[in-house]
């Protein structure tokens, strides 16, 4: 049963971690290789925080707020570059993130920080707030897309020239992307961190970047429920399978490059099509 | 004191080494309908840039109703009452027609995000985007994706997206490039109808035809420079507009 709550466990901070790059790749159409660093940062302050006696619960906030801070001021850089260079500026941050991190003794350097205090209310107790930060996560992202922010984000990743000559107030709507997802990864991280109970700068690197957008690039960039599935499968299979496990990095590469060359929509656009295919008269 | 709906004082552009616009003044009243013409490399389509913001200038003023709005970016200038349908179609492909006209209407929604989560429909500004879609001309096809329809209709797309922004000032570059006779003639007529109380209409075009007939007031423009600015047959008359188009002694 234990295991079972951990792979579930699993699923849902991965999830969650998909379903905030969403938002900002998926959403406001603006490529990051540098996600793991703000589910770094949200892992690092809750870790720190509980151990310095914090309850739990109470550390979700500062998690958040660290982690969008530094989130703002990349989403900053977003408004000055674009497309590739900006993929290049966020892959930076991990580097950066890393970097920084391993030469902070304060934040365990190399070695990372073990001991992190388990949650009170035991594993299974963990699960369901983990369920509970997706479920609310999941409220927002759909608030998003069914709202006006959503139409106005649908201009601003297809085009942000003509969005602005539309009236859009298109550098505010990134950095809100930028916010909201980034948020959502600190709040992951905070979840991770206790999921785990050790931490180190090798868990927040440039692989966990890949897989996170692997998974929203499977799922069908912008769609909410492909993201979730594919989250979700992504985020179990190397649970089950040692071999996954041991070469993520080219698993998730050739899944990205199949995505990419085959059903560009992902998983949600090939169910479309199926779909579609069967009602056809 | 009158304000002018548009002045533009000694606006100067270059690129690299290369003078685009060279102390350019422009004036508009309300209610006008202005014929911008030049030959290729003229530097209209620039002017058009800086006066949206798209191109800032090394020096000079553009106000638009007496408020100097040279420092404003673009999206505040759009919701300042400035509107500009692209030479390029620009439709956003990924929806409807009605939807993209409806996008524009959103005003205040698109200016901040936690404004736009609070609200959730679309009915009322897909109500104010169909009629406008019915005034270019595109009622039957609002529901088709931009791709779906010839070019001739995403030009009317741009007009009626631009209006959908309730401007002061439309800018319309080259609406009547790459449609046929009779199209362009249909929107040069549409295009003619637009000006009222609290709209001006500058109108960039090649097609000097339609511009004759339906501007009363033409501005010309040649090698970045000023040429000329009055009543349309005057102004065709210049022998110096004459030279600039026809590039030899007439």
């Amino acid at each position: 049963m234990d295991y079972e709550i951990v792979v579930l466990t699993n699923m849902a901070i991965g999830i969650l971690f998909a379903l905030s790059l969403n938002v900002i790749t998926g959403f406001c159409g603006q490529v990051s290789l540098g996600h793991a660093a703000f589910l770094g940062i949200g892992a690092y302050t809750s870790a720190i925080l509980t151990k310095a006696g914090w309850p739990l619960v109470a550390t979700f906030l500062p998690a958040m707020a660290m982690a969008a801070l530094v989130g703002l001021v990349v989403g900053m850089a977003s408004l000055r570059v674009r497309h590739d260079f900006l993929a290049i500026t966020t892959m930076g941050v991990v580097f950066l993130f890393t970097g920084i991190v391993r030469k902070q003794d304060f934040l365990g350097g190399e070695i990372g920080i073990a001991g992190i205090p388990a949650p009170d209310f035991g594993r299974p107790g963990l699960l369901v707030m983990a369920l509970a930060c997706v479920l609310l996560y999941l409220i927002f992202t759909i608030r998003i897309r069914k709202s006006w922010a959503g139409f106005a984000y649908d201009s601003i990743a297809e085009d942000e020239d003509t969005a602005r000559l539309l009236g859009v107030n298109v550098p505010r709507f990134k950095l809100f992307a930028f916010v909201a997802g980034t948020a959502g990864a600190g709040l992951a991280g905070a979840l991770y961190a206790h999921q785990v109970r050790f931490i180190g700068p090798d868990s927040f690197g440039f692989v966990e970047s890949i897989s996170v957008l692997a998974m929203v690039i499977v799922g069908g960039i912008g769609s909410i429920w492909g993201v979730i599935l594919a989250a979700a499968a992504l985020s179990a299979l190397p649970q089950f399978f040692q071999i996954i496990d041991d070469f993520k990095l080219l698993v998730y590469g050739l899944l990205l490059f199949g995505a990419m060359r085959f059903a560009p929509d992902g998983v949600d656009g090939l169910l479309r099509r199926l779909f579609q295919r069967g009602t056809a008269p | 004191m009158k304000v002018s709906r548009l002045s533009v004082s000694d606006v100067t552009v270059s690129f690299g080494g290369l003078r685009a616009l060279e102390k350019v003044n422009l004036e508009l009243d309300d209610n006008q309908l202005l014929g911008f013409i030049g030959p290729n490399g003229a530097g209209k389509t620039t002017l058009m840039r800086v006066i949206m913001g798209l191109i800032r200038p090394q020096s000079g003023t553009v106000c638009l109703n007496g408020t100097d709005i040279t420092k404003l970016p673009t999206v505040q200038r759009v919701h300042a009452g400035l509107a500009l349908g692209q030479q390029i179609v620009k439709p956003l492909r990924q929806m409807s027609l009605l939807d993209n006209v409806a996008l524009a209407v959103g005003g205040q929604k698109l200016l901040s995000p936690l404004h736009a989560l609070l609200a959730r429909s679309r009915n009322v500004e897909r109500d104010t985007a169909s009629s406008l879609l019915e005034r270019v001309g595109l009622g039957t096809e609002m529901q088709k994706r931009p791709n779906e329809v010839p070019l001739g209709h995403l030009k009317r797309l741009e007009v009626a997206r631009a209006l959908a922004l309730r401007p002061e000032l439309l800018l319309l570059d080259e609406p009547l490039a790459g449609l046929s006779k009779p199209e362009a003639s249909a929107m040069a007529d549409l295009i003619a109808g637009l000006p009222r109380s609290g709209l001006s209409v500058i109108l960039i075009e090649h097609n000097l035809p339609e511009v004759m007939r339906v501007c009363p007031n033409i501005y010309v423009q040649a090698n970045g420079r000023g040429l000329a600015l009055g009543p349309a047959d005057e102004i065709m008359a210049m022998p110096e507009v004459r030279q600039a188009y026809l590039g030899k002694d007439v």
